[in-house]
């Protein structure tokens, strides 16, 4: 989105016009004053200015944004609100149906012995990281016993419902996000490489994308979370190294959802290098390298945003699938796949608890839903060339 | 496809012997002298390259060899009983996936800009986003509990396949129904139908019997990776459905580390897709008279 395209607009060029006449008297000096005054009526309208103010004009794209900013920013701030701990068990509150009244109570038993308090945190929340710790004393801190009901229900064993589909978003989005970023690095490196450098280069390299093209992956991914999950040699060993299941999954997922990524940016690598600025850039001695990464790589920037938006859903559902399997996050970890698996294991014909499957499909659902609408609508935004395609 | 398919043995074979212990090395030890006997029995103790070639052998033959968990059973038995199970899911799947896709996507193009169109296109973008589980957590809430008209898993009756196969094949639907819209209304622009029209055609039969053909081709070009897709949603479904075929096994066998197993069903998930792929292939060019086959 880095590339601007001028663009002159009206009133600079009435502005202009009579300028013209008069320059051809004045002295060379006096002539690039001019230019440089004309200039500066001159707007550029960047690419990223002009897809933004479409994509604005989208009310569905711009809920979807909305809805997608402000959860990030909760699960973000999860620790801090006041939530029910997400782990603490409560057996005599099994499967205890949604409750709206009071929004809020005081039953959270806060004790005023620091020891006492970090047991109880350690129960409730499991091990955090630095910053998740902090937010949660600055939490205790800020509410004290103060905690929201369990406006969703809550589970198999009693732990509150919302509260795990908070600490869950953490995970699922952590994981889309971060897998996708990967799979980003990967695609971009070599489409671009291969695009750039084209002919038996490129053919070989393409040709690797293609075999891996042809191996349908998540059964080998299943295959070989299998061989990993090994009990005697191979999980101890993983485990030893701090390589848990979302490592994994991370890894796995940037090796396959790169290879589309790679097919988009050479094809449009392949367009770009006929375009002057390169040869331009080439002229004046740039390297290969820096001519791919500094003026190639920021003009793919609009397609890989939109391929990016897209690819987030699918990598987020392939963990919600895999967890719903039993195979991606393990407990006490929670995704919203974890949590919708749980969801369906509890189906029986005697009762019905509808909100265990209701609110973390809905959560799923949402999420998903939303990136989709926010994908089309940004490529709309961005190329509407491909509008209705 | 033939290369394809002996690089996923590969893989898979490479992996399973990769991992140190070997299936019997589970928390429940054999008696040494058994598990001996056992891996006298199945070659365990041969160089890697023999044991490579005995069981590439062994799959040339179609004997896919033993299920390390399930006793009395070989693979070749769990896949006899597993597969037509799973195939006649996937069928109903692709059909209804094929039908009502299609049916939405032709009536939403006909009637563009009605609140038909309006109506199909924002089901068909739920249908994508929503996966397939939740659609069907959602469903047998609705159609099972709620207002049951369907029982809620099991196998052997027609009843029991109408839920399953309307939840596998829904997203799909949804997709198929954008595709057919947008290629319909890209045909129904052209000139031919507007002879066709011009002609005194009926409506009806202009749609069905000259645009229709056209529009149809991205659909078909699209059955391929739909038909892997629902051969992967079949996992959750027959797990949610409790439907004994081959994905329940799968996952079953990945979850049990049931090597022989899994590796097995994920070379016939691979075959399964190639050959499938290869017939959208052929249709493809049946349908299209422009594309030769090579």
């Amino acid at each position: 989105m880095g590339v601007s395209t001028p663009r002159l607009n009206p009133e600079a060029a009435a502005e202009a016009a009579p300028v013209a006449v008069r320059r051809a008297a004045s002295s060379e000096l006096e002539r690039y004053a001019e230019l440089l005054r004309e200039a500066r009526f001159i707007h550029g309208v960047s690419l990223g200015r002009d897809a933004w103010r479409r994509l604005r004009r989208n009310w569905a794209a711009m809920a979807a944004l909305i809805f997608l900013v402000v959860l990030s920013l909760l699960s973000i701030l999860t620790p801090l609100l006041p939530l029910r701990p997400p782990r603490t068990v409560n057996l005599p509150r099994q499967f205890g149906p949604p409750l709206t009244s009071p929004l809020f109570s005081e039953s959270w038993n806060v004790p005023s012995d620091e020891q006492a308090l970090d047991r109880m945190l350690d129960q409730g929340f499991g091990q955090l990281g630095f910053f998740s710790q902090w937010l949660l004393n600055l939490r205790v801190e800020w509410f004290g016993d103060w905690q929201l009901n369990s406006i969703c229900g809550t589970d198999l064993l009693g732990r509150d419902l919302f509260s795990r589909l908070m600490w869950g978003s953490r995970v699922s989005l952590a994981v889309g996000l971060v897998a996708t970023l990967v799979s980003l690095v990967i695609g971009v490196s070599w489409g671009a490489t291969a695009g750039y450098l084209g002919g038996r280069t490129d053919n070989a390299m393409m040709r690797f994308v293609d075999m891996l093209y042809s191996i349908p992956f998540i059964f080998v991914v299943i295959f070989l979370i299998t061989i990993l999950s090994e009990p005697t040699k191979v999980k101890p060993w993983l485990d030893e190294h701090d390589i848990d299941r979302i490592v994994i999954f991370f890894v796995v997922v940037g090796a396959i959802y790169w290879l589309t990524m790679s097919r988009v940016v050479r094809g449009q690598v392949i367009s770009l290098k006929q375009n002057q600025f390169i040869e331009a850039a080439r002229t004046i001695g740039a390297s290969q390298r820096r001519i791919i990464f500094r003026h190639l790589v920021p003009n793919l920037m609009s397609i890989v945003i939109v391929y990016l938006t897209l690819t987030i859903p699918s990598v987020m559902l392939f963990e919600a699938f895999l967890s719903f399997l039993g195979l991606g996050v393990e407990a006490p970890d929670v995704s919203w796949g974890l949590l919708a698996n749980e969801g369906v294991n509890v189906i029986t014909p005697v009762k019905i608890y509808w909100w265990v499957i209701v609110f973390p499909s809905l959560a799923l659902g949402l999420t998903l839903f939303s990136l989709n609408i926010l994908g089309d609508g940004l490529r709309d935004a961005l190329d509407p060339r491909l509008k209705n395609r | 496809m033939a290369i394809t398919l002996w690089a996923v043995f590969t893989v898979t074979f490479l992996l399973m012997h990769s991992v140190p212990g070997g299936p019997f090395s589970a928390e429940k030890k054999l008696d040494p002298a058994v598990e001996r006997n056992l891996r006298a029995k199945y070659n365990l103790d041969a160089p890697l390259i023999e044991q490579y070639f005995d069981m590439l052998g062994g799959y040339l033959r179609l004997d896919f060899g033993i299920s390390y968990k399930m006793a009395d059973f070989g693979v070749n038995e769990i896949i006899a009983q597993a597969l037509p199970v799973s195939a006649s899911l996937g069928i109903l799947a692709t059909l209804f996936a094929v039908t009502v896709g299609l049916t939405a996507g032709v009536l939403a193009a006909v009637r563009r800009g009605t609140i038909w169109d309006f109506g199909f296109m924002s089901l068909a973008t739920l249908g994508i986003a929503l996966p397939s589980f939740i659609v069907a957590s959602l469903a047998i809430l609705l159609f099972v509990f709620v207002w049951p008209i369907f029982p809620a898993g099991g196998w052997g009756r027609i009843e029991n396949l109408i839920l399953p196969s309307i939840c596998l094949g829904a997203p799909y639907a949804a997709y198929i129904a954008r595709l057919s819209r947008t290629g319909m209304l890209e045909v129904l622009g052209q000139d031919y139908i507007r002879t066709a029209y011009a002609k005194g055609l009926p409506q009806r039969t202009v749609v069905l019997r000259h645009a229709l053909k056209g529009a149809i081709l991205p659909v078909v070009s699209y059955l391929g990776p739909a038909i892997a897709g629902i051969l992967t949603g079949s996992l959750v479904i027959e797990r949610i459905f409790a439907i004994p075929g081959l994905g329940a096994h799968f996952i079953q066998a990945a979850t049990q580390l049931d090597y022989f197993l899994a590796m097995a069903l994920t070379i016939l998930y691979t075959a399964v897709l190639y050959t499938l792929n290869f017939l959208v292939d052929l249709s493809y060019a049946f349908l299209d008279p422009r594309v030769k086959l090579s």
